[in-house]
């Protein structure tokens, strides 16, 4: 691996909207500039990265725990009320020998946001300790974890679906629970997160610490 | 040292020399592997021709019945937008308007901003305000969540089947095919090409 010639180290900033290098001199590279063709702020890196990615992952992980403990819909059947979790979903799946279903739902709605929730804590903390190690993993690792995200959209979309179908008064409802709105906070605070953590930051970091 | 010739890499900010890529190749960034830019062929012809299609078949998946609910008798018709009117009259703001937003929003700003930008270069002018509805269009990507939605059908019919019948309607399929035509859209888009454009002074 080589240390690599940084647009950062030459005085450049490159737009994160347009993609357009801008020579800037070294005075003014971190100042507020914007980007003289798409004006959107130009950032030599993200600003405040790791403490915003901190807070909203820290934000993310406290509403995790009532996303999966309190039920994200309720089915009222001839006056007998079922609550369902996100947990139960998936076992109920698993029942009705669904377990291809059950293992995309699993994935999407348990597997991914817990990991992300670890995964992006992971790249802040190998940032702050300033690992030099499988750095091109690492990055590879935010790319995937930022693109996978928004799969555990689906429960959401799953009750909004139910509800919309069952409105039969008298024979069956399904309303939303409370879960479900901790849930999408989840969903929406990790895409926030990986999306305001800098993966240049893993490279800065890395400088000069060169295996 | 000038710019000229020279593009950062988003994910590690490595100064790459700029190389000619062939058509329906991609340039990657030397030291981290990411990718700096990708040749689309017959970028903005394709891109337009499938925007307008999604546009045609988003009309239809919001107009026509979605899925209807058969259960002894009783039949329920549904459009794409029940489920979000039925969250918002029973109080779930928050989960409807994000539904709303990524099920339906996202996707019609997606279709429209990408006609309000390729049909006027198509016949050779400058949209208005072209860089900043291009940034805007590339930040609503994300959250255009259509294809989520169609599993969240699939996993619903499946917990519905012991209750009752569920009968497809013509919105669906609609939507089905509104997600590969959006999806290929988005394939086809060179946004190298709308930023080079784009006039500015340096
Ligand atoms: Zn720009
Ligand atoms: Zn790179």
């Amino acid at each position: 691996m080589t240390a690599g010639v940084t647009a950062m180290s030459r005085s450049m900033v490159s737009c994160h909207d347009c993609s357009l290098l801008v020579h800037l001199p070294a005075h003014r590279l971190h100042t507020q500039e914007t980007c003289p063709r798409c004006h959107a702020g130009l950032h030599v890196r993200k600003s405040n990265s790791l403490a915003r990615t901190w807070a909203l992952l820290i934000a993310a992980a406290v509403l995790y725990v009532p996303a999966n403990l309190f039920p994200i819909m309720t089915v009222t059947s001839l006056g007998a009320v079922q609550s369902d979790t996100i947990m139960s979903g998936v076992i109920y799946l698993l029942m009705h020998d669904m377990w291809p279903l059950a293992l995309v739902v699993f994935v999407a709605s348990v597997f991914v946001p817990f990991t992300k929730l670890f995964v992006i804590a992971y790249l802040c903390i190998s940032v702050q300790r300033r690992s030099a190690w499988r750095t091109s993993e690492r990055t590879r690792l935010y790319r995937i974890t930022e693109a996978v995200g928004r799969w555990s959209m689906i429960d959401i979309y799953v009750v909004t679906i139910l509800v919309a179908l069952v409105q039969l008064g008298a024979l069956a409802t399904i309303d939303a629970q409370s879960g479900a709105v901790y849930f999408g906070a989840v969903v929406v605070l990790t895409m926030f997160a990986a999306e305001s953590f800098d993966p240049r930051l893993l490279w800065d970091a890395s400088e000069g610490r060169d295996e | 040292m000038t710019t000229a010739g020279l593009t950062a890499c988003h994910d590690c900010d490595l100064l790459n020399r700029d190389v000619p890529v062939p058509e329906g190749g991609a340039s990657r960034c030397a030291r981290c592997g990411g990718v700096l830019r990708r040749h689309k062929t017959d970028s903005l012809d394709r891109t337009l021709a499938l925007a307008a299609s999604a546009a045609v078949l988003f009309v239809i998946a919001n107009v026509f019945p979605f899925l209807a609910f058969e259960m002894q008798g009783d039949v329920t018709q549904t459009t794409l937008a029940t489920g979000v009117d039925q969250l918002w009259d029973k109080g779930w703001y928050a989960l409807a308007g994000l539904v709303f937003v990524t099920a339906i929003g996202a996707p019609f700003l997606q279709i429209s901003l990408l006609l309000y930008v390729l049909v006027p270069l198509k016949l050779g002018r400058l949209p208005y305000d072209l860089a900043r509805v291009f940034r805007l269009l590339r930040h609503i990507e994300p959250w255009s969540m259509m294809e989520i939605f169609l599993i969240g059908i699939l996993v619903s019919l499946v917990k519905l089947a012991d209750m009752a019948n569920i009968i497809p309607g013509l919105a669906l399929w609609s939507f089905g095919a509104l997600i590969i035509v959006l999806a290929a859209a988005n394939a086809a888009l060179d946004p190298r090409l709308i930023w080079d454009r784009v006039e500015y002074s340096a």
